[in-house]
């Protein structure tokens, strides 16, 4: 059995004397436990949104959540609030893109640590600062003794980002959420962390669930990739197989526009036109259709099904790229 | 997406053309791709991107302002300020009677112990000196919009010249031009304003809107230079820079024009204060010593509190007037600041 | 438009600029008690026709140094000279009118835009400023070339910024500086604020633009590999300083600093076998504050190539180490040749408010 299954999840926000705007659009998609699952898109895909409503972090009012988020047998979505905000610490935890709001910034960073440990895994003050320290050093920050007694802001933010992260490991959660964990750092921070995000995963077995824009962040870590697109997911397949074969003309763009550090240089890129506004609704058929170079008269007949594909993927497309082109 | 209940708004924006199609259409072909679809599709397709496409060219201003129309609040603000407006500009054709004339029919019947009250031909009675209060509660609205506008808008010019001052040189001129403000935020308003009126040798309703319009200079100067030095260190101003426009123009079109949206909000809400300020000063006697001058504040003051016990009336009429135009005002002002700023709504 | 005039010969040239701002502290009057050393020292020139690329880690001081060029900050020492005109020693007006030439492209494509003006006061303020607005005709014609330029439509011009989406604003942005006809283009974080597939197309654009117009760019950007894509020399800072500067293509194929080549096995390939097999060269610890920079080699803290002798006592002079490749590194060679060996680094804390503090260890990040 999967460690969490989200079935046809759909978050559509109303408010007061607008249209209502559907974020999230039967989403499905299911995490193993050990395993990384990516969450890829653009801004306004849905992919936040996604992991805000498996958290049950959505605002209470002006949004409507209907779905399933099946985690250990139980469904989120159906928790009292109390039941889920137990879960949310100790089985589940999450990582933020901005460290420095996501910390608390009055109050020590080993309290912090500190406090989750005491209120999900009823430790001691004092067990809980030792523990805290231990939690600290694992995630590699220098000299954690002494930043146990220190404030946000006086760290880094890649420091600051690895203590969120001992944070959210602290109880040991089954999955990890991250949402676009390094977007606020400089590169070479981002190669730190994504590399201690690796080594926690195969050393403690945690699933994790990555969220990004970044497709080269999802290259070198995620084992199946789900790539979103105006709120639905439009292709899944494993990462290797993605890479060298995307079948959607989206994830096919993606990878034709980004300029490659080992490309050859001086061409143009290949860019997808038009903007993500171009969209037309599902319901019309293929939102993607206004800026796609394969669109055929199928594409405007209402919304294509997410079918599964010779390679162990599912892909939502009446006109995929055929398999041969492959990525220059 | 760190805010996911900002929703792109669909159609607001839209990526019309892009140097693909641009290029392409030079050749006088179809965007790539597109020449496969059928002609009724291709139609459909245009069609859809007709719906999310809009018309363009709202300003922000405009944009505010069909917020401000969408909020329930500011709407009720407004139709009170708009009532009292209408009031005090109509005031002589509302008003039956003449506020300054004292009725025989009224003063024959004023003895120390009761005042007349409602009858068909006075609807509200009598004041103390035989006059009819409805009418003076009427008049009175005149003059509580005269006094209250008239300070604002002297305490919003006197401001905005400090304020713009400070924030368009700084260094030494902002250093002394705030201290000057921090010394006259340090007093209480009204205690400020008192000592304003006292100081004038005879006081009139001109030391009443001069000493309101004072206290408020202080607050507008603040607030626009901070949002001048917050505008200073914007992006948009350093374009400017980078583009070569001058240091003057880009204080008098950049800065400036940016910063005043927070004072005209600070304007609406101050106007609420001034009328309550102005009313103050009345109430203890501070403000218009002529006795025909029908005026809130006064009524409230000296009338209201001396025949309390008599007819309480007198008192509770003028009471709420002023609370319910000041009311009128901030939530009027407090529309305007959501409206222009919609991130701050809670 | 402006011919491509000869294309040798530097259209600017930095000698030795510095921008260092001062730390203020004090009840009542303020006191200088350090300086932030954002730029220390850089030279380099670009060519006509030619794109510079700048890339570097926030507060490298990068961004800083293209307004400095721009004088929007004040650089502290050093010359600025841009066609023949050293313009640190230009008086207000004649720098005002100068700036006609060199134009700026924002980060952020709607902070960047006055909110409050529709698209054609946005275009036609550079215009005014300069005394280029006389003519009501020629002005129309001009505001709706540019527009076209960037593949706007002349509807545009009566509407606002809020109105477009992201890419929209940055071509709304990059019209405003084309309207001018510069011969130099300023791009601070071109395209960092925009959805990848829209990066693309803006990228495309500058590249277009280039072509047809001769510009000048220098490319400010923290990105590698769209600094790789567009530029034709790349310069690579680190802490107020140069430490590399090639031809695009050499630096890629063979990154010489240290800190080069840390910096690109850190960008993410979106390539599962290329991430599968690269080896990460991960730096250890943080940026150093620029209040107090490490003395000698500024990189020597996280260096996996740090050697005990010269790289803690003695800054390193960018020196032309292969043809047209400038490395600031005393063992550039013997790096290249493989002489030495990378070794584990002790990651020093560094703080960010209030800089470097000295001589703290702790956990060891080892290096492969």
């Amino acid at each position: 059995m999967s460690l969490l299954d989200v079935r046809d999840l759909s978050v559509v926000f109303q408010r007061r004397g607008e249209r209502p705007f559907t974020a999230v659009d039967e989403v499905s998609f299911s995490v193993e436990p050990g395993q990384t699952v990516g969450l890829v898109g653009e801004s306004g895909c849905g992919k936040s949104v996604t992991s805000l409503a498996i958290m049950g972090l959505l605002p209470q009012r002006g949004n409507k959540v209907t779905g399933e988020v099946n985690f250990d047998g139980a469904d989120l979505l159906k928790l009292r609030p109390d039941d889920l905000r137990d879960r949310r610490g100790r089985d589940i935890g999450m990582i933020f893109q901005d460290p420095l709001s996501s910390l608390n910034p009055v109050i020590p960073i080993g309290t912090q640590v500190a406090e989750v440990l005491e209120r999900h895994r009823g430790m001691d003050h004092k067990a809980a600062l030792k523990e805290a320290r231990e939690l600290l050093d694992a995630v590699g920050i220098p000299d954690p003794t002494r930043r146990l007694k220190e404030y946000p802001h006086q760290i880094s933010g890649g420091m600051r980002q690895r203590a969120l992260i001992a944070i959210a490991l602290a109880c040991k959660p089954r999955l990890l959420i991250a949402d676009e964990p390094t977007t606020a750092l400089d590169v070479t921070i981002q190669a730190q962390i994504l590399t201690l995000l690796k080594e926690l995963v195969d050393e403690t077995g945690t699933a994790l669930i990555m969220i990004t824009h970044d497709l080269g962040v999802v290259a070198g870590l995620c084992d199946t990739v789900n790539v979103l697109y105006g709120g639905k997911i439009v292709e899944r397949a494993e990462r290797h197989e993605l890479f060298a074969r995307p079948r959607h003309p989206y994830t096919h763009g993606l990878l034709n526009s980004v300029p490659r550090l080992d490309s050859p240089r001086g061409e143009r890129l290949h860019a997808i036109r038009g903007s993500v506004a171009d969209n037309i609704p599902w319901a019309e058929g293929c939102a993607f259709a206004p800026r796609c170079d394969n669109v055929v008269d199928a594409c405007l007949d209402g919304t294509p099904p997410l079918e599964p594909t010779a390679n162990g993927g599912d892909l939502r497309c009446n006109n995929p790229v055929s398999e041969e082109v492959a990525v220059p | 997406m760190s805010d996911p209940i900002i929703q792109p708004t669909v159609g607001a924006q839209r990526e019309s053309v892009d140097p693909s199609a641009v290029t392409e259409k030079r050749e006088g072909t179809l965007p790539r791709g597109l020449d496969r679809l059928g002609e009724r599709k291709r139609a459909r397709l245009e069609q859809l991107a007709q719906a999310t496409a809009d018309k363009g060219g709202v300003s922000l201003v405009r944009d505010a302002f069909r917020r401000l129309r969408r909020n329930p609040t500011a709407m009720v603000g407004a139709s009170i300020v708009a009532l009292f407006v209408l009031v005090a500009i109509f005031a002589p054709l509302l008003a039956p009677h003449d506020p300054a004339q004292r009725f025989d029919e009224l003063t024959k019947n004023l003895t120390v112990d009761s005042i007349p009250g409602a009858s068909s031909e006075f609807p509200l009675g009598s004041d103390p000196l035989g006059r009819d209060f409805l009418s003076r509660m009427i008049h009175g609205s005149r003059q509580t919009l005269f006094v209250g506008v008239l300070a604002t808008l002297i305490g919003l010019a006197l401001g905005v010249l400090v304020g713009a001052l400070a924030g368009a040189f700084g260094g030494w001129v902002d250093n002394i031009l705030m201290r000057f403000t921090d010394v006259m935020l340090a007093l209480p308003a009204l205690l400020l304003a008192i000592s304003l009126v006292a100081m004038a040798s005879r006081s009139s309703q001109w030391t009443v809107i001069l000493a309101v319009a004072i206290v408020n200079v202080p607050i507008f100067a603040r607030l626009l230079r901070g949002s001048m030095l917050a505008q200073r260190e914007s992006d948009h101003v350093l374009a400017a820079r980078a583009l070569g426009v001058k240091r003057g123009a880009i204080v008098l079109r950049h800065m400036l024009p940016n910063a005043m949206t927070a004072v005209i909000v600070q304007a609406t809400l101050t106007l609420s204060t001034a009328i309550l300020e102005a009313a103050s000063l009345s109430f203890l006697g501070l403000g218009d010593p002529d006795i025909n001058r029908a005026e809130w504040g006064l009524m409230l003051g000296v009338d209201g509190q001396r025949y309390f016990e008599v007819r309480p009336e007198l008192a509770y009429f003028p009471a709420v007037a002023i609370i319910v135009v000041a009311l009128g005002f901030t939530l009027l002002g407090e529309g305007m600041r959501e409206a222009i700023d919609p991130k701050s709504r809670r | 438009m402006t011919e491509p005039t000869e294309p040798t010969g530097p259209l600017v040239e930095l000698r030795d600029v510095k921008v260092h701002f001062p730390i203020k502290s004090g009840v009542l009057f303020d006191r200088t008690i350090g300086h932030v050393y954002a730029v220390d020292g850089v030279s380099l020139a670009i060519n006509r026709g030619e794109t510079y690329g700048l890339v570097g880690e926030s507060g490298c001081g990068k961004s800083t140094l293209g307004r400095g060029l721009l004088r929007l900050v004040e650089p502290t020492d050093g010359e600025i000279v841009f066609d023949g005109t050293d313009l640190r020693a230009l008086k207000d007006e004649p720098m005002r009118r100068i700036r006609r030439r060199i134009q700026m492209i924002f980060q952020d494509p709607l902070s960047s835009l006055d909110p409050r003006q529709s698209v054609e006061s946005l275009l036609v303020e550079g215009l005014k400023a300069h005394g280029l607005a006389k003519d009501k005709a020629a002005v129309d014609k001009r505001l709706r070339e540019a527009l076209a330029a960037v593949g706007l439509p002349a509807s545009a011009l009566s509407k606002y910024p809020h109105e477009f989406s992201g890419g929209q604003r940055q071509r709304i942005g990059i019209a405003r500086a084309l309207v001018l006809e510069p011969d130099l283009i300023v791009a601070d974080e071109p395209v960092s604020a925009l959805d990848v597939s829209i990066q693309a197309q803006v990228l495309n654009l500058l590249d277009e633009l280039q072509d047809e117009r001769g510009l000048t760019y220098l490319i400010i950007a923290h990105d590698l590999a769209v600094v790789r894509h567009i530029a034709d020399t790349v310069g690579v800072m680190y802490l107020g300083g140069l430490v590399e500067e090639a031809s695009s293509d050499d630096l890629y194929r063979e990154p010489m600093h240290p800190y080069t080549r840390a910096l690109m096995s850190a960008v993410p390939v979106p390539d599962p076998q290329v991430e599968d097999r690269r080896e990460r060269i991960l730096l250890a610890g943080d940026l150093p504050s620029p209040a107090n920079p490490p003395a000698g080699c500024r990189f020597h803290t996280r260096c996996p190539w740090a050697q005990p002798t010269r790289c803690a006592d003695e800054r390193p002079a960018l020196r032309e180490v292969l043809d047209g490749h400038r490395v600031a590194c005393h063992y550039a060679e013997d790096i290249a040749a493989g002489k030495i060996r990378p070794h584990e680094v002790e990651p020093e804390l560094v703080r960010p408010d209030d800089g470097a503090a000295p001589g703290e260890t702790g956990e060891l990040i080892p290096t492969p």
